[in-house]
């Protein structure tokens, strides 16, 4: 199927703003699903608020937009009910990670099969730019108009620690990558988490004077850097991307129907 | 002996009446005194195939079993007060979207963490109320086991009949308390089943327009259909939009569904109704002191009669309009500072005649309790 | 595998919103922006057919059409 046979296509143009990395993620995504052959049918797409929660409106799955947060919770129940279905849910990094932070780590800790995208833009743009738990120290927004003193953390770090069983970072720039990338996770049985460092030109970009989207883009590019990378040895501030884990350990659902077979068994 | 007979728990009670009634996916948290039903079902759940899932917090348990009835399955949560409070905005999602689920709260006292141990029935308002935005909700109760049991099988009849999260307002003395429940063979009970769509693959399918009876036929996740679920206001898609008429079509959709059938989802019992002066309305555990304070009476002469709400919501105004013409006295019964007494006046017209027998103290309401009061009212008794 | 042959550029000119990430990042300098902030293939000849104008498109709007694809 072609990348045009997964979406809907009479909501294009879509609601994002010119050069908002967002949809070069679902355009990856799209590649990315299209390269693994996959019958739209088999794909539940769980989304929560915000810009990057828009995404499931746009693709020929079948498509839940949830509150705000949540897209994991309700993913959970989706994927326990008929774990047969490929469940990928798309987040921005505040819903994942700000009012969504407990059900991103508890779903990592459960290992069960989603594959989780966070889309970080380092922003809330849906509201209008206000700063969020990725925006990093020193930034500004519309709710840091003198600077954020916020700490921002390392979200591919927290996935590890939380138990994650794959663990990915790229960037809007890197877009075969992205393919690559988002295409393993989708394979990889377990929760998969991929980080996108994704460019806002509306708000983040503006706010913190850093050009246009495909300056951002440049951005991504000169300070990013493979994992483990000479580059990286050399200069710690880059940002790594890659697979930073991929393991076989045991999936939630396949474990819940041991539970079922002992347990009908003694009944 | 009958197998089917059992001593048990209220909640337990509840959880025999969710299987009876076909769950197949609860999701949890542990809160007191709801605990024993995620409890039980840990370990009933799986051995029907079914599934049962500890969630990291009650939020998360409310939107899992939605996402879990999006696939087909029958599903409930059980919480009480402060868990009640978090689940209330993914319970309007469930009311907005129009997906299937049963709450179960075994009220405990508030506000805030309260009395965790102790009886209460203060979220009889919450639970019409505590998401936001207009919206109709069915919320049921009960006060034996017997009728825990029915009432459990009605909630899930319901949430599939209007497609609608259907609360069951319990509370701990109901939830806590032994005694015995009969378990109905298969099949005493009529059990409403998911109503799926006959629309076929290729064929335009539209998960939110009503047939002409007012349902609105399902199609379950992995399905041939693909549809958009939002709690946006959202076309007979489920596509977001802000079209004032689409708009408007919806919110008289989601309230009219339930208004508008107010006799078909109305559950009630009358205890010597026919020639009550005095009429006592109560439910869940108080209505057992009420049901006393009647029983006691009558050989005395005394004409006081019970009306046992077991529907909450939506309130049967005519109902208890009719039911109260002859009374002089009409006397409210509940463990809060007056929530179905308000309700009650606005019910009889006349509010001056309704008073309220009420303890708001985390201790049971008893027969001396409303006698006291019955006394004050009618000037004579014990 | 035989070197892909650009056939055409398909752009959707109803869904390019002219923020110029294609035109930035093309290799050969194929793309440019019309005085509509549309993009259009100015130098085609030029083309290479890596396809990273296509992947990188956020509003799915440019399209690249190989002779071994049609």
């Amino acid at each position: 199927m072609a990348i045009k046979d997964y979406i809907r296509e009479r909501f294009f143009p879509h609601l994002w703003c010119p050069g908002c990395g967002h949809g070069i993620v679902m355009n990856g995504m799209l590649h990315a699903i299209e390269k693994l052959g996959m019958s739209r049918n088999e794909i539940v797409m769980v989304s929560g608020i915000g810009c990057s929660s828009r995404i499931s409106c746009y693709v020929d799955f079948h498509t839940l937009h949830t509150i705000h947060g949540r897209a994991l919770a309700f993913a959970t129940g989706v994927k326990l009910g008929l774990p047969e279905l490929n469940v990928i849910v798309p987040m921005g990094d505040g819903d994942a990670l700000a009012i969504g932070g407990n059900h991103f780590i508890h779903a990592a800790r459960r290992n069960i099969d989603i594959t989780a995208i966070v889309m970080n833009n380092r922003v809330y743009g849906m509201t209008g730019g206000q700063f969020s738990p990725l925006s990093g120290y020193g930034t500004k927004a519309t709710t840091a108009p003198y600077k954020n003193i916020d700490h921002d953390f390392d979200i591919a770090q927290l996935a590890m620690a939380a138990g994650a069983s794959f663990v990915a970072r790229t960037t809007a720039y890197h877009v075969k990558q992205m393919t690559d990338i988002i295409r393993k996770a989708i394979l990889h049985e377990g929760f998969s988490v991929v980080e996108i460092l994704t460019q806002c030109p509306t708000y983040f970009g503006r706010k913190n004077k850093l050009g246009d989207a495909a300056e951002m883009m440049e951005w991504f590019k000169d300070f990013t850097t493979p994992i483990g990378s000479k580059a990286k040895k050399e200069n710690d501030d880059l940002i790594e991307r890659g697979i930073f884990v991929q393991k076989e350990i045991p999936e939630y659902c396949e474990e819940y129907d041991k539970i079922i077979e002992h347990a009908m068994k003694g009944s | 002996m009958d197998k089917n007979i059992r001593f048990i728990q209220g909640n337990e009670v509840c959880v025999e009446g969710a299987l009876y009634a076909g769950l197949d996916f609860f999701a949890g948290y542990p809160i007191t005194p709801s605990t024993e039903i995620a409890e039980h079902l840990s370990s009933r759940l799986p051995r029907k195939g079914g599934k049962f899932i500890q969630m990291e917090d009650e939020i998360a348990s409310m939107c899992a079993i939605i996402g879990a009835s999006l696939t087909g399955k029958k599903v409930m949560t059980a919480t009480s007060g402060p868990g009640f409070s978090l689940k209330q905005e993914a319970l309007g999602y469930a009311i907005m979207t129009e997906i299937p689920c049963v709450i179960v709260n075994v009220q405990r006292g508030g506000p805030s963490t309260g009395l965790p141990t102790s009886v209460a029935q203060g979220d009889v308002m919450q639970a019409r109320w505590g998401t936001h935005g207009d919206h109709a909700m069915i919320v049921l109760t009960a006060s034996n086991h017997q009728d825990v049991f029915a009432i459990t099988v009605e909630a899930f009849n319901l949430a599939e009949t209007y497609r609608t999260p259907v609360v069951l307002l319990f509370d701990e003395v109901v939830g806590h308390m032994r005694e015995k429940l009969v378990i109905p063979e298969p099949g005493v009970i009529p059990l409403v089943e998911r109503l799926h769509t006959s629309v076929k693959d290729g064929v335009d399918y539209h998960p939110y327009l009503p047939r002409e009876d007012g349902r609105l036929p399902m199609s379950d996740f992995g399905g041939v259909h693909r549809y958009n679920v939002t709690g946006l206001f959202h076309d007979m898609w489920g596509f977001p939009s802000s079209k004032p008429e689409i708009v408007q079509g919806l919110h008289r959709h989601l309230v009219d569904k339930i208004r508008n059938n107010v006799n078909q989802i109305m559950r009630y019992k009358e205890y010597y109704l026919d020639d009550a002066e005095c009429v006592l309305i109560s439910y869940g555990s108080s209505a057992r002191s009420a049901l006393h304070v009647v029983e006691q009476r009558r050989p005395r002469g005394e004409r006081l009669g019970l009306l046992e709400l077991q529907t909450l919501w939506p309130f049967p105004y005519q109902m208890i309009k009719d039911k109260c013409k002859h009374a002089k006295y009409v006397l409210v019964v509940e463990m809060n500072a007056g929530q179905v007494l308000r309700a009650v006046k606005r019910a009889v017209g006349d509010p001056e005649r309704v008073f309220l027998a009420n303890r708001v103290d985390g201790v049971f309401i008893t027969p001396t309790d409303i006698r006291n009061i019955l006394r004050i009212i009618m000037g004579k008794g014990a | 595998m035989a070197k892909p042959k650009l056939k055409e550029h398909r752009i959707n000119r109803e869904w390019c919103k002219g923020c110029g990430i294609c035109v930035h990042f093309c290799p050969k300098s194929v793309l440019e922006l019309d005085e509509m902030d549309k993009v259009v293939a100015a130098r085609p000849e030029d083309c290479i057919c890596c396809k990273l104008c296509e992947l990188r498109c956020p509003d799915l709007a440019i399209e690249i059409i190989t002779a071994e694809k049609e």
